[in-house]
């Protein structure tokens, strides 16, 4: 079987994201949340999505970092502690029971690499095995991307214009 | 403005590095049609390697106008992208139908390979500006001397 990454992994992402919630340093958080997309980039990996993970490593784990740590010395008071008030009642209640009822619906997920599953049976065999012929790209993620669901990429490119564009009016302040 | 960083190991590491970043970077914008990549991850790479020279060498207000003003121009990339859309309109297709993409003396796949090369330049342009015009938006003037003046 596949434990031997599997578990391991699992286990880092769990300390790095709860490391994230109880330091009580800000700049420790931020760097324990870089931490947690590179291994979460290493599950992508290991599950075979190779783009993902490369995409998760670079923005996750290199770009937001850095943003977030620009917002902490351009906001942050200057010892940077926090002081948590305990969690209220039905958050501790309500929210193990959510992972519960979550942890239900995932029992009826379709299995792993599974060849029937719908997202396996529906228009991927189609695209591995003609979008080679079709658009002379080897990498299928790519040509899916650009050229068969070209207009949802290019709405993701508003999206980030329209991201600079908000950051650009909200931050920049005139010059006095 | 930016200050430049004082340390010797910081600005020379930060010279030797940052032309490899690019350079890595334009690899995995171009190769992204034969590996994992592609304009968004080699966008990211190449802006986080102008974030880097900023950070690094600084960038004076004054002498980086021209900067300033071109990343007001923050949707060169969406108009790289949606005019690659608007040209296949020209070949009588729909939109962003790149076989329909008119560029003599190629076949329809070939064109579609053209169509996917434009249109990840455009997205990785896009990208890599909004990342630089963000950091430039943090670290305005008042927040860095804020900081470092205590």
């Amino acid at each position: 079987m596949t434990f031997s990454f599997e578990i391991p992994l699992l286990v880092l992402l769990l300390a790095t994201v709860a490391g994230a919630i109880y330091v009580k340093d800000l700049m420790s958080a931020i760097l324990l949340l870089g931490c947690y997309s590179f291994f979460l980039s290493l599950v992508w990996a290991w599950l075979g999505a190779v783009d993902v993970a490369f995409v998760e490593a670079v923005v996750g784990a290199g770009l937001a970092t850095v943003l977030f740590l620009l917002t902490l010395f351009g906001t942050a008071p200057k010892d940077g502690r926090l002081r948590r008030p305990p969690p209220p009642m039905a958050a501790l209640i309500g929210l193990p029971l959510l992972g519960a009822l979550l942890l239900y619906a995932a029992k009826d997920f379709p299995e792993f690499g599974d060849p029937h599953s719908p997202p396996n049976s529906h228009v991927s065999p189609l695209y591995l095995e003609q979008s080679y012929q079709e658009t002379y790209t080897p990498n299928v993620v790519t040509s899916v991307l650009m050229d068969y669901r070209s207009l949802d990429t290019m709405v993701e490119t508003v999206v980030i214009f329209t991201a600079g564009i908000a950051c650009a009016l909200l931050l920049r302040r005139k010059h006095s | 403005m930016i200050r430049s960083h004082d340390s010797i190991i910081v600005q020379s590491l930060g010279r030797f590095l940052i032309p490899v970043i690019q350079i890595f970077g334009l690899y995995v914008l171009f190769f992204g049609q034969y590996g994992p990549g592609g304009g968004f991850v080699g966008g990211v790479i190449l802006g986080t390697s102008m974030i880097l020279a900023i950070l690094i060498f600084g960038h004076d207000t004054s002498r980086s106008l021209l900067a300033k003003k071109l990343l007001h121009g923050d949707g060169v990339g969406m108009l790289i992208y949606a005019g690659v859309g608007g040209l296949c309109f020209i070949g009588g297709g729909e939109f962003l139908n790149y076989a329909n993409l008119e560029i003599p003396s190629l076949d329809s796949p070939s064109r579609r390979f053209v169509g996917i090369l434009l249109t990840q330049i455009g997205v990785a342009v896009d990208v890599a500006v909004t990342a630089v015009s963000i950091v430039l938006s943090l670290s305005a003037q008042e927040i860095i001397e804020d900081s470092s003046n205590g």
